[in-house]
């Protein structure tokens, strides 16, 4: 290596990492399947696969969340036990989280210093910590106030605080899960930056994600997991999006999937200047106005928290409107309740699909009848159908693919993906009007989230207006006609799908307002 | 065949707690200096040792199951009713008050009004801490609790003022009873014991809840808000309107529990003072006898036996071997206390099981349906 083994943050380097022949077995399941994976220093090595693939299990097992049941761990070519987080800590192991372990009340020197013993016994050393923080910052080019609550920062300075974390606690070799999940692009770039400094630094990287362009771009090696096997390891300047696509799920996927022809017909769903609060009590919608036509996808992107949920809870008459209107194929629909807005043909995928969307201790087919249950014929005179619900349940789980043993397993045994597969059968089984999807395809894998896309798309070709929120931009580009952005509250702008560019997007959805951007509508 | 194992062993589950409790209700037996082969043999003599036994063990247990159904109702709908022992009173009350007033009319007309009275009655007094939950957001647990403490003043009242005996108003002794009805008031006996119809009503009530339940548009609702007020809330289901419904229909089943405790046991309605002086604890109980029948009400049926079993054994118990009566308490106690944590260890054990199956990445692959089954247990 050079000159010195020492990173610059004073830490010993991890020259590799090997991990051989891992094996877990959970009751009845195979998660990990004498699984090989190493990382060097100095790469950024991809982990990538489906939900389910065994990522997350193999990385808890280097984390010492997890005990193998065979393989062993190789650190610089010696094997190394690992039986908790404080053990590969010491090794110098560090893990972020996808979803941050921060205490928001506190200030970041303080969260730095949470568990750590104090150089000065009972008393803090937060002024100590503070100047270590600031040292570090500057070797990593982070920009960081260890002084600042973590409540006021935004998602991506609360991740460089994780990342702050790892490196104040020694790590040489960091784990991170699903990093770009929650950022903005802008915030992505800055994150990649912070990442190739860290490898040239000497650092070893192990990055988790599903995102393939984000692992062609970062990446300098990539291996793939499928059912809780290696399929394979390769440098990723030999391979493209679609061949890791491909391998990553075992057959040809269709990547951007084939939008088909739709006819643009009237106005369906229209606000006009709508008004709501949060649950904050803050303002949640500033004034929102739009139109979505039969036969066309508008897409809603913006990072979390701008008024997405108080968008979607609005027009499904789930949360208030202070002021403004929401009409539904020219009815006023403001203010009804959420029934009687949904029996006018809206349909709704709720962001938070097991929270919201369906019911966990009912099974399969209990839960495909929760919109329509006192519709013939699934009852008649108060009375349930057993007959027509199962039919219902057994046509639904056919034509949609759910993947479950019986109409009448129980919601909570089954994957997310197939979760959704039933709320999105429940949806659009109905063949409504209008169809409002939130975040349709976050927590899936490339299989079934390919899937609820093609079903959207072909809601749209049938004739119905569909408003997609989504933080995937991809996801945004890939299927909507027209782009609305919204920002605090407020759409920034409505672009059309030909003008849209993943950056002009980006700073709509920091709230920069471009004026090339062409307005189209209002 | 692990799965098959541990599915029957979960069903088996509280009749091992029940075992597990006896148990220990014989250490205390012998700390005592008694025999306990001799003292559960006389339980067990009382609760079933003769036709007239078993037919008080029934008679016990019809209260116990009516008010038990009411409870899964509520429990299902994710509303805790711990009022039942004011809604049989009030429920009683507007009954006893039926017979009392229209003397004349046939007697099949006077029972089916009482008991549509006692349900009216039971119904009412558990739908105002429906609504006071449903729209004003308070405890129900609370609400339901002070109802009963009204309950009992009201009964109280009424017992020892407007509604007592008039034979007893013209002695001294004043015992708060209200008058006897008349003999074609009375629920008909089934067989030369104390056993009543109301037992029998109670068995058809349990088919009809469960038809409630899991056949009609209210059942798969209160089920669906008791479940999930959210996914409820999001599928158009007015979620306060059946949580008053739950606990309306479960204050309902309670108040029916009062009318018939009047109508076919006592024929006047009885108190010696107490909280329970009426009810005999038959409203709390219940709450027991539908936990111990893992809230289903067929299930219901033989929980309330043992139950029943339990409260008239223990009786003949108590004066065979001559154990303070405190001990009966201790060893009801013990089984409910034994019951109910062998139910939340179940519920963990399942827990982790699904925890360990269904781990983000070890979620139950396409191909592997017999997993799914195995956690769906």
């Amino acid at each position: 290596m050079t000159e010195s083994n020492l990173l610059p943050s004073g830490q010993k380097r991890i020259d590799s990492l090997e991990m051989r022949g891992i094996t877990k077995r959970f009751p009845g399941v195979l998660a990990s399947d004498h699984v090989n994976f190493d990382v060097k220093s100095g790469e950024v090595h991809a982990l990538l696969g489906e939900n389910g693939a065994g990522k997350s299990t193999l990385m808890k097992i280097l984390y010492g969340l997890y005990h193998p049941d065979e393989g062993t761990v190789l650190l610089n070519g010696e094997p190394v036990t690992i039986s908790s987080p404080t053990d590969s800590i010491n090794l110098g192991i560090g893990m972020i989280h996808q979803h941050f372990m921060l205490v928001p009340t506190l200030t970041v020197a303080e969260n730095v210093a949470l568990g750590l013993p104090s150089s000065r016994g009972a008393l803090t050393d937060l002024d100590k910590v503070s100047n270590r923080i600031l040292e570090l910052a500057k070797i990593y080019g982070l920009k960081i106030d260890p002084d600042a609550y973590v409540w006021q920062l935004s998602v991506g300075q609360q991740q460089r605080v994780e990342i702050i974390k790892a490196l104040y606690r020694g790590a040489a070799l960091l784990i991170l899960d699903e990093p770009t999940a929650v950022l903005t692009p802008q915030e992505v770039d800055e994150l990649f930056v912070i990442m190739r400094q860290m490898v040239r630094d000497g650092h070893a990287l192990i990055f988790i994600s599903h995102k393939l362009h984000e692992v062609v771009e970062i990446c300098n090696r990539v291996t793939v997991l499928r059912n809780g096997r290696t399929i394979g390891t390769r440098p990723t300047a030999e391979t493209t999006k679609q061949a890791l696509a491909n391998w990553m799920v075992g057959r040809e996927v269709g990547f951007a999937p084939d939008r088909g022809e739709t006819k643009l017909g009237e106005v369906r769903l229209s606000l006009d200047n709508v008004q709501c609060g949060s649950d904050r009590g803050t303002p949640g919608l500033r004034g929102v106005s739009f139109d979505v036509c039969s036969g066309e996808i508008l897409g809603f992107a913006g990072v979390s928290g701008n008024g997405q949920r108080e968008l979607a809870e609005s027009i499904t008459g789930l949360r208030k409107v202070t002021s403004g209107k929401v009409y539904l194929e020219g009815q006023d629909i403001t203010n009804m309740s959420p029934g009687d807005i949904m029996e006018r043909m809206l349909s709704y995928i709720p962001e938070e699909r097991m929270r919201d969307g369906m019911i966990k201790d009912f099974t399969v087919a209990e839960n495909m009848i929760l919109r329509e249950h006192q519709k013939q014929p699934y009852s008649k005179n108060g009375f349930l159908n057993l007959r027509g619900i199962a039919s219902h349940a057994d046509e639904l789980i056919q034509k949609f693919r759910v993947k479950t043993p019986s109409r009448e397993t129980m919601a909570k045994n089954l994957s997310g993906g197939n979760i959704q597969k039933i709320v999105l059968a429940r949806e659009i089984s109905r063949n409504p009007r209008a169809i409002l999807a939130a975040q349709p395809t976050r927590g899936l894998d490339i299989g079934a989230t390919e899937y609820v896309r093609e079903q959207l798309i072909e809601q749209r070709n049938k004739g119905a207006a569909v408003m997609l929120i989504s933080e995937d931009l991809d996801e945004i580009l890939a299927l909507s006609d027209r782009i609305a952005v919204i920002y605090e509250g407020q759409i920034m702008d409505i672009i059309t799908r030909e003008n849209a560019t993943p950056e002009k997007l980006g700073l709509l959805m920091a709230g920069v307002r471009s004026e090339d951007a062409t307005p189209v509508v209002k | 065949m692990r799965s098959k194992l541990s599915t029957l062993f979960d069903a088996l589950l509280p009749v091992i707690a029940t075992l597990a409790a006896l148990a220990v209700g014989t250490v205390m037996l012998l700390l005592l200096k008694v025999n306990p082969i001799e003292a559960y043999a006389a339980l067990w003599d009382g609760a079933f040792g003769s036709a007239n036994s078993f037919a008080e063990t029934l008679v016990k247990a019809t209260p116990l199951l009516l008010v038990a159904l009411g409870i899964c109702i509520s429990f299902r709908g994710d509303v805790i009713n711990i009022g039942g022992e004011g809604q049989m009173i009030v429920g009683a009350v507007l009954a006893t008050w039926v017979g009392l007033t229209f003397t004349e009319a046939p007697g099949w007309l006077i029972i089916a009004l009482a008991l549509v009275a006692g349900f009216v009655g039971g119904g009412i007094w558990g739908g105002i801490p429906g609504v006071l939950k449903a729209y004003f957001n308070v405890n129900e647990i609370l609400s339901t609790v002070m109802m009963n403490a009204i309950a009992v003043q009201l009964m109280n009242f009424l017992l020892r003022g407007p509604m007592i005996d008039p034979a007893q108003a013209e002695l001294a002794s004043k015992i708060p009873q209200t008058a006897r009805l008349i003999d074609e008031f009375h629920l008909a006996r089934l067989a030369p014991t104390r056993l009543h119809a109301g037992a029998l009503i109670a068995v058809v009530l349990a088919v009809v809840v469960y038809i409630l339940l899991w056949r009609t548009i209210w059942g798969y609702r209160i089920r669906a808000v008791g479940q999930n007020p959210h996914a409820s809330r999001y599928a158009g289901i007015k979620v306060s309107r059946y949580m008053v419904l739950a606990l309306l229909l479960s204050g309902a089943f309670a108040g029916l529990a009062g009318a018939v405790q009047v109508y076919g046991v006592n024929y006047r309605m009885i108190t010696d003072g107490s909280a329970s002086g009426f009810t005999g604890s038959a409203g709390f109980n219940g709450i027991v006898a539908a936990l111990f029948g893992q809230l289903h009400p067929l299930w219901s049926i033989p929980a309330s036996i043992l139950f029943g079993a339990l409260l008239v054994g223990a009786n003949k118990m108590q004066r065979v071997v001559q154990v303070p009566s405190a001990l009966i308490t201790v060893l009801n106690g013990l089984v409910v206390v034994f019951v109910v944590s062998s139910e939340i260890w179940r519920h963990r054990r399942q827990r982790r099981r699904l925890a360990a199956a269904g781990e983000e990445e070890a979620q139950p692959k396409p191909d592997q349906p017999q997993v799914q089954k195995e956690a769906g247990q």
